[in-house]
């Protein structure tokens, strides 16, 4: 797998036991993924088939956060207009095509990715979070205030496609088959992305987090490749909205709220930025730990005090989160 | 070595200190010693760990190993803030002005300490308008409007506030013109008759061995050579080999 | 030519001239607001996102002592002091571990502690928006309103406070130090300046504007708990207009977004006017990154 220059000067043993370890590890979670949804109740299908959504839009903000070194904080916009551009698909083309949901959503989160990218990009820092954060607000403003289109305040309810491959399959969605579709299509995201984090363009980004200057200097169009990076990101965060609302059935203006941005990057902390794994596993425990939390206290526990708590002592002293131990490993 | 070696309790003193910028071993064990009152020059080429040395002492660098002690107590680990007050006065290398700040508020900012009555501060103030008359004419002058001569001398005025044990003086004449070197020249001897300790690190090598009673001479993080200054010609060779003069 | 004229006819001026002092009024506030959050930004390059959160508790806490004492005055004054005391240990026990770490370390954390400070708000309070009274209610007649003298007293207030601080700034021993470290913090440390507790000092500062507005604003709004992220949101957008740590400049900004959003509120609906505060900065990071109103100085 691993044809980076990086890889080149190891020696051929050590590449090879440790591709070797690291697909067997990609193959048992897979494994333990695939049978979950056959041995767990309903209730907690539904629950696992969630994280893995939370954890795909967490891993497109890596793309930013842990390998390009930008914090977003509009992630929310990304993941809204993907799932307002699936609801467009699945209400306007009857019957409701699986596939155009996909394409209509990714086409809306590419849109806004496309302007957030052309004008936060030339910002670092604190300027490119406070930007990202106040682009989603507009998409926020403009879906919630435009009511006629998009429902406003109560927002789209559809019914779920089936899924098809054309001339050939076509069956409704069981919880189980799309909690396997869902991980077919978060594995596969993770497998790509990953690859593309390994790629000479994966490289430029992580030489933009390390010294920007210098990668400019070297002659990297800098501008040009966070573009790119902010592009791929939302396109992924679109996939995880198309996602949420087949799952869910509905399109709502409260997910392209900021909150859904602050969710995200809170996996990210939590999980560890840089791996794309670790914010999955950051979604999984953050949703661990408030669904344990009102079920001991009950549904009107503010969950989010002590997740919060979590939080900041997490960024003080274990600033690499869960998996963060594991970052060279994961991505060598 | 045995005849340089401490003979009171010496005001500072640095034993092997070893110093990192992150994983760059900067300084490699470096001792030496100012007595109370004392003149004491730091010399080496460019990048030998004397700034660092000055860093060490003042708290704004961490040595990993080896301890500072100011009048026999450790110091190592205190903040820069304590050590200001506990009498070190710190003239770093580009001066650092308060350059919004006005030469008063630049001489405030060490004046303001607890248990300093307004009688103290006032005379503090009038010895160095005295020492630096320039000063009290630009005292309602933004610092970063002086001119670079005028600023060395607000940057020394300003650690005189703190009415220091010992100032470290860190290329006080760098890019100033002679007339003005001359002038810290005087400042140094000034500073002296009134019984403050400097270590100064200087390029000036004249300079540093007319205004110093003792030198180090820096190599490579570590102090090579020390003796007496009066020991020592400007034509060396010890400072040939060193200092490449 | 009649197009343009029939236009310029369609405005309204009563409303122009009233939406001008509603403008002047939330811009003061604003400026409150930000002048904190900017001064925050400027000594220690922290993001403050909990900012709006201290506002809203200070509203918040405003209420709880007006009901208490009935004086709307000593509300404003305890408040500011009770959350300028929140703001100090909010800084040491989450901020001053992350001295020294990269600054988006700091706007996670701050981050993390709207979050804690807007749930126990929800928890505490309850989701049902408080009112309070004005303390002044007399008015006077502006066209076809009868307009309330306390929103003029608001902008006179914010303003006092706001001039009140930068004379502080200016010759206050302690504003000296401010300043110092604002401009150079190693050098600070070197003169005997207890930086650290100068840090304190001033997110407990601005902890106390942003309560002082949340009281002054409350009577004018309903207080809840979600009230804080508008109000951070707009601050944000004006420190960046006005340039990051230049508290000139975020008056200067806070008033000008404020007019504008008024003016747009005269044809569009309110939420929506927000749009063109945001088109604005929009605008202003692409034409004057460091911000529309004088360059920082540092």
């Amino acid at each position: 797998m691993t044809t980076g220059p990086l890889s080149k000067s190891m020696p051929l043993t050590t590449k090879l036991s440790h591709t070797a370890v690291f697909w067997i590890g990609f193959c048992v979670v897979m494994a333990v993924l695939i049978v979950a949804p056959l041995v767990l109740p309903e209730y907690w299908r539904r629950f696992l088939t969630e994280i893995l959504i939370w954890g795909l839009l967490a891993m497109s903000s890596d793309i930013l956060i842990g390998y390009t070194g930008m914090v977003s904080f509009g992630h929310s916009a990304f993941f809204g207009l993907g799932m307002y551009g699936a609801a467009a698909a699945l209400l306007i083309v009857s019957p409701p095509n699986l596939w155009l949901a996909i394409l209509f959503g990714l086409g809306g989160a590419a849109g806004a990715a496309l302007f957030v990218a052309y004008f936060s990009t030339r910002l670092r820092d604190i300027y490119f979070a406070i930007t990202t954060l106040i682009f989603s607000q507009i998409f926020y403003v403009i879906i919630f205030t435009w009511t006629e289109v998009t429902g406003g305040e109560n927002g789209l309810i559809f019914s779920r496609p089936h899924f098809t491959i054309p001339f050939l399959y076509d069956t409704r969605f069981s919880t189980a088959t799309l909690h396997w579709f869902v991980l077919a299509v978060v594995a596969g995201s993770y497998v790509l992305l990953r690859r593309i984090m390994q790629s000479p363009f994966g490289m430029v980004l992580q030489s933009i987090r390390e010294n920007e200057a210098r990668t400019r200097a070297i002659g990297y169009p800098v501008e040009r490749y966070k573009i790119v990076a902010v592009m791929l990101s939302g396109l992924f965060a679109g996939l995880a909205g198309v996602l949420y609302a087949v799952q869910n059935q509905f399109a709502a203006a409260e997910f392209v709220f900021f909150t859904t941005s602050g969710d995200t990057v809170i996996f990210n902390v939590m999980g560890g930025i840089g791996t794309l794994v670790g914010p999955i596993v950051g979604a999984g425990f953050f949703q661990l730990i408030r669904e344990l939390l009102s079920r001991i206290f009950g549904d009107q526990f503010p969950y989010l005090i002590p997740l919060g708590v979590i939080f900041i002592v997490m960024i003080i002293f274990l600033p690499q989160g869960l998996l963060g131990f594991a970052r060279r490993w994961l991505n060598r | 070595m045995n005849q340089t070696a401490p003979r009171t309790e010496p005001i500072v003193l640095v034993e092997d200190v070893h110093t990192y910028y992150g994983k760059s071993h900067i300084l490699h064990g470096v001792t030496l010693h100012v007595q109370p009152g004392e003149v004491v020059g730091l010399l080496g080429r460019n990048g030998v760990g004397k700034s660092t040395t000055l860093k060490t002492i003042m708290g704004l660098v961490r040595p990993s190993h080896g301890s500072v002690l100011l009048d026999g107590n450790a110091i190592s680990g205190l903040p820069p803030h304590k050590l200001a007050r506990l009498g070190i006065g710190y003239v770093p290398e580009d001066r650092r002005i308060f350059r919004l700040l006005t030469v008063m508020e630049n001489l405030r900012t060490g004046l303001d300490r607890n248990g300093v009555t307004e009688e103290r501060k006032a005379g503090l103030l009038d010895k160095a308008f005295t020492y630096f008359p320039v000063l009290a004419e630009r005292r309602n002058q933004a610092g970063g409007t002086l001119s670079g001569g005028e600023q060395q001398m607000l940057a020394i005025a300003r650690a005189m506030m703190l009415e220091p044990k010992i100032i470290l003086l860190d290329e006080p004449t760098e890019g100033l013109m002679p007339r003005m070197v001359s002038q810290i020249r005087q400042i140094i001897d000034v500073l002296h008759r009134e019984g403050v300790a400097i270590l100064l690190v200087e390029q000036n090598v004249p300079l540093t061995l007319e205004a110093s009673e003792r030198v180090y001479i820096m190599e490579k993080g570590l102090v090579r050579h020390h003796c007496a200054a009066s020991e020592i010609k400007v034509d060396d060779p010890v400072i040939r080999q060193h200092l490449g003069v | 030519m009649d197009a343009v004229a029939h236009f310029f006819q369609s405005i309204p001026v009563d409303l122009l001239i009233i939406q001008t002092v509603n403008g002047v009024v939330t811009g003061m506030i604003l400026a409150l607001v930000a002048s904190g959050l900017t001064l925050i930004f400027g000594i220690m390059d922290v993001v403050n996102f909990a900012h709006g959160e201290l506002f809203m508790l200070g509203a918040y806490v405003g209420v709880l002592v007006l009901t208490a004492t009935g004086s709307f005055w000593i509300a404003l004054v305890l408040s500011a002091l009770i959350v300028a005391l929140l703001g100090a240990a909010i800084q040491v026990a989450t901020l001053r571990p992350l001295l020294g770490r990269d600054s988006l370390n700091t706007i996670l954390a701050t981050f993390g502690i709207s979050l804690i400070l807007q749930n126990y708000a929800l928890w505490q309070f309850g989701p049902v928006a408080r009112k309070i009274g004005e303390p002044i209610t007399s008015h006077f007649n502006l066209f076809y309103l009868t307009y309330p003298w306390y929103r003029i007293l608001i902008a006179l207030l914010s303003a006092a406070i706001i001039g009140g601080f930068w004379l502080f700034l200016k010759y206050g021993k302690y504003g000296v130090w401010i300043r110092a470290t604002t401009q150079d913090r190693v050098m600070a440390q070197a003169m005997g300046i207890p930086v650290p507790m100068v840090y304190t000092a001033v997110f407990a500062i601005g902890a106390a504007m942003a309560a002082a507005s949340g009281v002054l604003f409350a009577p004018l709004v309903s207080v809840n708990h979600t009230m804080g992220l508008d109000w951070v949101l707009k601050a944000f957008i004006v420190v960046v207009i006005g340039g990051m740590g230049n508290l000139g400049g975020s008056i200067g900004a806070a008033i000008f977004i404020s007019l504008l959003e008024a003016y747009a509120a005269i044809w569009v609906d309110p939420s929506q006017a927000v749009i063109v505060s945001f088109v604005v900065l929009i605008l202003t990071l692409l034409f004057r990154p460091t911000g529309l109103f004088v360059p920082t100085p540092k």
